[in-house]
């Protein structure tokens, strides 16, 4: 169906990255920020960030929708640090380790989340996000009574008082703190630019644009149009979309683990509970939906939504008084951009039929 | 005459998850009964948070039978309950009437907030679970910017620093704390006291519900999620129908964080509500509810598991393990349970 899109088509296929400029420079006009720091600010978090949004890609293209249960690959990749700094490999070995450990325990993850979604055909969305409750439940368990009773760990600076459990924080200075960042930099003036998390990004990047276009990625995306169809022309269905999960998922890994070490210390029970809403907000803000995304989505949203994230707290200061007004109010963007996409999709799905 | 036929095929439709709680439940009263652990006060908590929680889970019922699935925004009905309790507290009324002139309040506003919240879900039909999670998620981010902003100005409810803002929790102790609670409430021995008014006020609302559902609405509600192009051969509007189930779930949400923050004695604002949705999908599950098909007896089994589970789990488990293992039993049982109902096989979750 290829038809010539009017201005107006354009417009309202892009109204959720438009509508975000918009609020975006608003933002920054009201917050008086030195667009110097901002524009620092951005390129560290498209260095920090990207690697993670982009991992939601492949199970949209196979029709998954967005697969909230990234955050189970950034537990693996926390639980893969913990050993780390517990067996006291500092620096890029650490850092290494921690991707080889962290992905093997996504691969099996992945196979377990892809095994749960293919059971629930049509509903894979909520049934993700509630794998990745159940899933918190479970590292919760494993990290808070577990460690040091059943699991032995030594460093015990990192433990509660009585020996048993992770402390809310656990430091990751001077063991992988900044490994991958302080690798390369670039200074221009006022911005550090991390090179090397940068070039992770671009790899990932390449290697997507890649593998769509090999057996594998027709695959994806013939399920992700219709499993039927996919199914007659004889794609094992199941299999390819717990593949899609499972590389999804790895991606989350060594996405969280380039995240942590830019920001040094790990939240041991929160860290990985916001990833999952912040990727997937980002993802949407650059302009994807539940059928459709790609790398420059990806890449697009990072920088609005995260420019917004910078400027949020101060625009709410310099507009109420109050920097928590500033904060809710990013917080509530993000729910709302997911909420106003999933809303797009369900309307859109039924207007189809 | 006991039908021996019809218990056995009750027996064999009872959930495995259900049954491993319930040996699970009985296995904790065999420990409790084995340590210190008084059993009579277990029991007469279990009691206090069976009717504490009880309407929250009796609000997942109308949207389930209208085929729309359990109700994951149920912060919105909750936000309304909650604005009918600080509006109470504004002009200070004190004692229980408070409590009922907040359920009228509720009542109205969640009218109003489930009208639109049903019209969204109409538009958004297939989609319904995850809109309403997100919907339910931005109502509450959206109202802590209101709880800060909003003209209230009773000293106890500010922040008594700056003067702007509602606080994080709001004792309830001037107003109708216990207005429930405390009505007709008796005393067994030392230990056990039943909370008489908490009781009744729940039954009475289940009773209520089941009344609604043999009412010409009531039955276009289940007709149409039962199958929907039967219902629409019958004369029922499914639209209506399901707008219907909506508004009831929001209202009867409302009613219920208000006889929750009653019991509880604090009103919770900003984050709260959001830790209310998924311990009652939850419970009503456990109490044999799928995602298309739950009826009364699911939601006061349900509670009762569930929330008798937290109750022993709390006080016989810390003699086992050190630190609070419940929170994480919690996540781990309420998350799984929604799980399994969500990974069912297609063919007994429709």
């Amino acid at each position: 169906m290829q038809k010539r899109m009017s201005l107006k088509d354009i417009l309202i296929a892009n109204a959720v990255p438009i509508t975000f400029f918009i609020l975006t420079f608003l933002a920054v006009l009201v917050a008086k920020i030195p667009i110097l720091f901002l524009l620092s600010e951005i390129v560290r978090r498209l260095s920090r960030n990207t690697f993670l949004v982009l991992a939601l890609i492949i199970p949209v293209v196979a029709g998954l929708g967005l697969n909230f249960a990234i955050v189970l690959g950034a537990m693996a990749a926390q639980a893969a640090l913990f050993f780390v700094v517990d067996w006291g490999i500092t620096g890029l070995s650490g850092i290494l380790l921690a991707i080889v450990i962290s992905s093997v325990i996504s691969i099996f993850l992945g196979w377990i989340a892809g095994k749960t979604l293919n059971r629930a055909k049509g509903r894979e969305m909520i049934t993700s996000m509630i794998l990745g409750f159940f899933a918190n439940g479970v590292y919760q368990l494993i990290f808070l009574f577990f460690v040091g009773s059943l699991i032995p760990f030594k460093k015990t600076d990192f433990l509660l008082p009585q020996g048993v459990g992770l402390r809310n924080t656990v430091d990751l200075f001077g063991i992988v703190d900044g490994a991958l960042n302080d690798l390369l930099t670039l200074n221009i003036g006022f911005i550090t630019i991390y090179i090397v998390p940068l070039i992770f990004v671009v790899g990932l990047c390449v290697f997507l644009t890649f593998l769509l276009k090999t057996k594998l990625g027709q695959d994806f995306k013939a399920v992700g149009q219709d499993m039927h169809i996919a199914r007659t022309a004889g794609i094992d269905v199941d299999k390819t979309r717990i593949i899609a999960v499972i590389l999804s998922t790895v991606f989350a890994s060594i996405g969280q683990v380039i995240y942590l070490q830019d920001i040094g210390t790990i939240n041991t029970y929160n860290s990985h509970e916001q990833i999952g809403l912040f990727s997937i907000a980002a993802l949407l803000v650059g302009g994807a939906s539940v059928k459709k995304a790609n790398i420059w989505n990806a890449i697009l949203g990072v920088i609005l939504f995260h420019a917004l994230f910078v400027v949020a707290p101060s625009a709410g200061n310099r507009l109420f008084g109050q920097p928590q007004i500033g904060e809710f109010f990013r917080e509530f963007i993000a729910y709302a951009v997911i909420a106003f996409a999933l809303a797009m999709h369900g309307w859109r799905s039924r207007k189809g039929k | 005459m006991v039908n021996f036929g019809s218990l056995r095929e009750a027996i064999k439709r009872i959930d495995i998850p259900t049954l491993i709680i319930v040996f699970f439940l009985i296995g904790l009263f065999i420990l409790a009964a084995a340590t210190k652990v008084s059993v009579t006060t277990l029991l007469s908590d279990s009691i206090v948070r069976i009717g504490m929680n009880g309407v929250l889970v009796l609000a997942m019922l109308p949207t389930i039978r209208a085929g729309i699935g359990p109700n994951f925004g149920l912060p919105v009905g909750i936000i309304g309950g909650l604005l009918g309790g600080l509006i109470v507290m504004q002009y200070q009324v004190a004692g229980p009437i408070g409590f009922w002139i907040a359920v009228g309040i509720s009542i109205v506003i969640n009218f109003v907030l489930g009208w639109i919240y049903a019209w969204l879900l109409d538009k958004v039909r297939g989609q319904e679970m995850m809109v309403e999670t997100y919907v339910g998620y931005s109502i509450v981010a959206f109202m802590s910017i209101m709880w800060l902003v909003l003209p209230f100005t009773n000293p106890e409810m500010i922040w008594a620093i700056g003067g702007k803002g509602l606080r994080y929790t709001l004792t309830l102790q001037n107003y109708f704390d216990k207005a429930l609670n405390n009505f007709l409430r008796f005393q067994i021995g030392k230990n056990f006291s039943f909370p008489t008014g908490l009781v009744v006020f729940f039954a009475g609302s289940c009773y209520l519900v089941w009344l609604f559902f043999k009412t010409r609405p009531g039955l276009a509600i289940d007709l149409t999620g039962q199958n929907e192009l039967y219902a629409i051969s019958s004369g029922v509007n499914p639209k209506k129908a399901r707008r219907n189930a909506v508004i009831l779930s929001t209202v009867i949400a409302g009613v219920g964080i208000l006889v929750y923050a009653q019991s509880y004695g604090f009103l919770q604002l900003y984050q709260a509500p959001l830790f209310m949705t998924f311990p009652a999908v939850a419970s009503i599950l456990i109490g044999g509810a799928s995602i298309r098909r739950a009826t009364i007896t699911n939601v006061v089994l349900g509670t009762i598991l569930f929330q008798t589970l937290l109750t022993v789990s709390l006080p016989v488990l810390s003699q086992v393990t050190r630190g609070d293992i419940t929170e994480v039993l919690r996540l781990i049982v309420s998350n799984g349970m929604i799980l399994y109902a969500l990974t069912r096989t297609p063919k007994e979750a429709s």
